[in-house]
């Protein structure tokens, strides 16, 4: 049982990372540049189907954008160099992870404000919650004995 | 009172989501919005260099001295059939448009023409694809009107309709002229 437990974990962590690379031939000799090919490749948008990334899809203009980034990078070009590239001509919309800038702030001050109008509720609802009343006085005491023992 | 209107903030929330929701979806059926919309880079930019071949075909300096329409197209491209008609009444009317066959054969480009109607006074060809990239093209077709300093001034993505024509080409034809 333990050895087929093992079998299974060593199974596990052979099985490589799956990429939509069908074609072994698009990959860069060098490993260590294809690595960077597929991580810049990740960041960016295929402007074809949108909700996929150019290393994920299978469109073809992907399959050119892919094979230009590995250009880049096999010229020795930078990360920041490659995707600027492609910013030029798609603009920032290419860019699965938007940059900070004052069209974004919203949408990355989004956690922010959310948690300020969450504390901001909480504070308020703290606040307003009645306080407890303000011990009897002397004549009230009395009172209550009164009404108590009748 | 105070929680009273503590209370109302959340449903004003909803109110204010909804109704921008609301203005977003209306502008989506009138077409004036669309989310999967790539704005183009180019817009008010010199046309990026290119020299492509073709018979005879053509390169961003020939993009000079009079508004020109480029337009990227393929045979293999269905809405470009559909829009062949539109192209072909901008000839008739004198509007010179350079033609960009993408990522096609110049055999399977003659054949779509002799079917759909030849709109183009000039035919470049762009095999691999990369001066699709440069100007910034993701799919056919895709319309761009260069002015006569070779200034790209309007792009139309998908297959060009005549409202399209009139309300945003005819107009940008007459100023630069």
């Amino acid at each position: 049982m333990i050895r087929l437990a093992l079998a299974l974990v060593a199974f596990l962590l052979l099985a490589g990372p799956a990429f939509a690379i069908s074609d072994p031939s698009e990959a860069l000799p060098n490993p260590q540049q294809e690595a960077r090919a597929v991580a810049i490749g990740r960041q960016l948008r295929c402007l074809v189907c949108q909700n996929e990334s150019i290393e994920d899809s299978g469109a073809d203009l992907a399959r050119d954008l892919r094979h230009i980034v590995r250009q880049q990078v096999a010229e020795g070009k930078t990360n920041r160099q490659v995707i600027d590239w492609l910013v030029a001509r798609y603009g920032n919309f290419v860019r699965l992870r938007p940059p900070f800038e004052p069209s974004t702030y919203l949408l990355w001050g989004s956690p922010v404000l959310a948690l300020a109008a969450g504390a901001g509720v909480a504070f308020f609802a703290r606040r307003s919650r009645p306080t407890a009343p303000p011990p009897l006085s002397a004549a009230e005491q009395q009172r209550l004995r009164q009404i108590l023992d009748t | 009172m105070n929680r009273r209107i503590l209370l109302m903030v959340p449903f004003a929330g909803v109110l204010v989501a909804g109704a921008g929701f609301l203005a977003m979806l209306e502008r989506e059926q009138e077409g004036t919005f669309d989310p999967r919309a790539v704005p183009s880079q180019i817009i008010n930019k010199p046309v990026p260099p290119f020299d492509l071949p073709g018979s005879p075909g053509f390169s961003s300096t020939d993009l000079r001295g009079r508004p020109i329409v480029v337009n990227f197209f393929a045979s293999w491209c269905i809405p470009c059939v559909e829009e062949a008609p539109v192209l072909m009444a901008l000839k008739a009317q004198g509007v010179p448009i350079y033609g960009i066959a993408y990522k096609d054969k110049p055999d399977a480009t003659a054949a779509f023409l002799a079917r759909n109607g030849d709109p183009y006074e000039r035919l470049a060809r762009d095999e691999p694809g990369r001066v699709a990239i440069d100007w910034g093209v993701y799919g056919v077709p895709e319309t761009y009107l260069i002015d006569p300093q070779g200034i790209v001034r309007w792009r139309h993505v998908g297959p060009l309709t005549q409202d399209a024509v009139t309300a945003g080409l005819q107009p940008l034809l007459r100023r630069y002229a």
